[in-house]
């Protein structure tokens, strides 16, 4: 890519917007999807009882739902980042390419 | 043969169910292994069904072939994927054999911590797709070297990135073809040599005629393939209780030698520092496997990237938790009829063919012989479409990384750059027969942990501090990335999985005591990467870093990133 377009796609403040939103987006759901994982985990390692402990009168355990549970949320966040990056994170990269080829 | 069957028989004999789950426990620590295998009696159902999903694909390389003609469709399909095929392809990629039969045998041993195991392969998958997929896609072209080298000096970080590659895909491969013979005397009842031979040719066919429009649609078709078949398995499970998994969890208490204590977690998960070890291993190994990172070239635009992997973490979050249900299926559908399932009629010999028949027996249960014959197929077929995949990475990684940039530094046309790649297809093709026969009888449990933990230690922080961090310099990448390889295949061989398990040391006395090196080998990269770019006081550092704004406003924007077409 030629320097001079680069700069003035970094000069835009529709980039700095777009970098500054992406980059918190995409480092909380991080954050979100590992404290989900390696908190399982943990109670895995430290807390056994607690995952063995019935839901009711059946024998279910916690550790069941919980764990389907981590399976569902790594999914979810999964597409909730894409539905944000393939609409609102789309159109401001749309928006610079229009602002700096014009 | 003769050696091996007396030898399983006296273990079935001995050591009784808890063989497997002691199978089931190493395999965690190993990533999945199917171990040694009995040969069973010849199963020509299977071997037909494996057969017509021979003829389908080859008949959809010799379609692939007519469309492969530049380096861009051999590498990436012409980028002309799209987004949802991708996602079935990467799933097709990444759900093995050992993880399908593994897992369900391991939730049939032990029940709950198969769950655990089946998180940990998931996980990976959201860090690819918030901090990577969408600026790989937007630096990338072929390679992951062409986004990791982005900015640096071509030379240093295509021959590390070359060598990061080729040792996980050995690795990984040694572990896929060794799991092939394994799998063909259990299934077909077939010999282990066949398999080899087999697996070896068939996938040199795909690739070195069909490139990567062959080899994602016999992903494609092996993932809807499996995903069909586990889908139909745990639907009957799930029948047999009015679709009520307490129904299903109290039947399973009630005949499992282990009554409550495979509702909770059991002895899997030994120390702490181990499972957050493995967990790192499989959390950030996968966003460093090429086979993984050189499909998502393969789609057209950023946007398709992320579906693609929007897809393939659902398909295979959806596929891990089949697996479970199907453990569960097996366990309550199974052990109430010991004369079917097992040896001698009793369960305290084990399952016939071992702990991973699991969902093979099961298959049967509940569809009769042609759909065993069917399940057995696909988990054959399975290894095909993984070996596939990882040859062509290998193979890019010898042509575009190592041949025309560092050999011929970027002055090659496209001809002979393919010429290259195919000459390597079929080197690795021979390659992966030869140590596929060499490991016939070897411990190979360790080898795609040690795939995990080496993409996770060496190629991922050097991907992501390049794309990441301004700061990183060539010395620095290059420096770290050889760090966390060192240290993750230097701690791994002191560790008990090799230094025990293989080289015969007696117990107790590793040097690493960790089942996964990653704990400390990942940080070693990290740091290493920081503290020589942050050292780096040359002029070449200086050109690193001032290169990183115009490589951070293409992999932000994808403005100049490489077309559909890749020119």
């Amino acid at each position: 890519m030629e320097t001079d377009l680069a700069t003035k796609i970094a000069s835009h403040p529709k980039y700095q917007e777009l970098k500054a939103k992406r980059t918190s987006f995409g480092w909380w759901l991080s954050l979100a999807g590992m404290i989900a994982y390696y908190g399982f985990i943990l109670l895995v390692a430290f807390n056994k009882p607690l995952l063995a402990q019935k839901l009711g009168t059946g024998v279910t355990t916690i550790g069941m739902p919980l764990g389907v549970a981590v399976i569902v949320f790594t999914i979810i966040i999964t597409w909730i980042y894409i539905r944000r990056a393939n609409s609102e994170f789309d159109a401001l990269t749309e928006q610079i390419v229009k602002g700096v080829m014009k | 043969m003769k050696f091996d069957n007396n030898r399983a028989r006296t273990l079935a004999r001995f050591l009784a169910v808890a063989a497997i789950a002691a199978v089931g426990a190493a395999a965690y620590g190993a990533g999945a292994d199917l171990g040694q295998a009995q040969k069973q009696a010849t199963n020509w159902t299977a071997i037909g069904m494996f057969a017509i999903f021979v003829i389908a694909t080859l008949g959809i390389t010799k379609w692939a072939a007519a469309r492969t003609k530049s380096a861009a469709d051999f590498y990436t399909a012409g980028g002309g994927i799209t987004g949802f095929q991708n996602g079935l392809a990467i799933a097709g990629d990444y759900m093995s054999a050992a993880s399908f039969l593994g897992i369900s045998g391991l939730v049939f041993a032990n029940g709950f911590d198969g769950l655990i195991f089946s998180i940990g392969w998931l996980v990976g998958w959201p860090v690819i797709t918030f901090l990577m997929a969408e600026r790989l896609r937007n630096l990338g072209k072929f390679t992951f070297a062409d986004v990791a080298g982005y900015r640096f000096s071509q030379t240093p970080i295509r021959v590390f990135a070359a060598s990061g590659s080729l040792v996980v895909v050995a690795f990984y491969m040694i572990a896929q073809m060794v799991g092939a013979g394994q799998l063909i005397k259990l299934l077909f009842g077939m010999d282990y040599l066949y398999a080899e031979i087999l697996v070896g040719s068939i996938m040199m066919i795909y690739v070195l005629f069909g490139g990567m429009t062959a080899t994602t649609w016999v992903q494609i078709i092996k993932a809807c393939m499996l995903l069909g078949g586990a889908t139909f398995m745990a639907l009957a499970v799930l029948i047999q209780f009015g679709f009520s998994p307490e129904a299903m969890f109290t039947k399973a208490v009630e005949v499992h030698s282990k009554k409550e204590a495979i509702m909770g977690p059991g002895a899997l998960i030994k120390d702490p520092v181990s499972a957050i070890s493995v967990g790192m291993a499989l959390m950030f190994g996968t966003a460093g496997l090429p086979h993984i990172l050189m499909r998502f070239f393969t789609v057209p635009n950023a946007k398709e990237a992320r579906k693609s992997v929007g897809w393939a973490t659902t398909w295979i979050g959806y596929f891990y938790i089949l697996t479970f249900i199907i453990g569960f299926g097996a366990i309550t559908n199974l052990i109430p009829n010991p004369a079917n399932y097992f040896v001698g009629g009793e369960i305290s010999k084990g399952l016939v063919g071992g702990g991973n028949m699991a969902a093979v027996h099961l298959a049967g249960a509940v569809g009769g012989n042609w759909f065993l014959g069917f399940i057995s197929a696909v988990a054959f077929a399975t290894i095909l479409a993984v070996v596939a995949g990882l040859t062509l990475s290998g193979a890019s990684a010898v042509s575009h990384d190592l041949y025309a940039s560092v050999w011929r530094h970027g002055r090659v046309d496209q001809a002979q750059e393919l010429r290259v790649s195919k000459m390597t297809t079929v080197a690795l093709g021979v390659i992966a027969v030869v140590l596929g026969i060499a490991f016939e009888k070897e411990n190979v449990a360790y080898m795609v942990m040690l795939a995990f933990v080496i993409a996770a230690s060496a190629n991922f922080p050097v991907l992501f501090m390049s794309v990441l961090w301004k700061g990183t310099t060539t010395k620095g990448a290059v420096t770290g990335g050889f760090v966390g390889l060192l240290t993750a295949v230097t701690l791994t061989v002191l560790s008990p999985s090799v230094w025990v398990a293989v080289m015969k040391n007696p117990a107790g006395s590793a040097w690493f005591p960790y089942d996964s090196a990653a704990i400390f080998s990942i940080p070693a990269a990290f740091i290493t990467i920081w503290l020589v770019s942050l050292l780096d006081r040359s002029a070449r550092g200086d050109q690193d870093r001032a290169g990183f704004p115009a490589q951070q406003v293409r992999s932000e924007t994808g403005i100049g990133a490489a077309g559909a077409s890749g020119h």
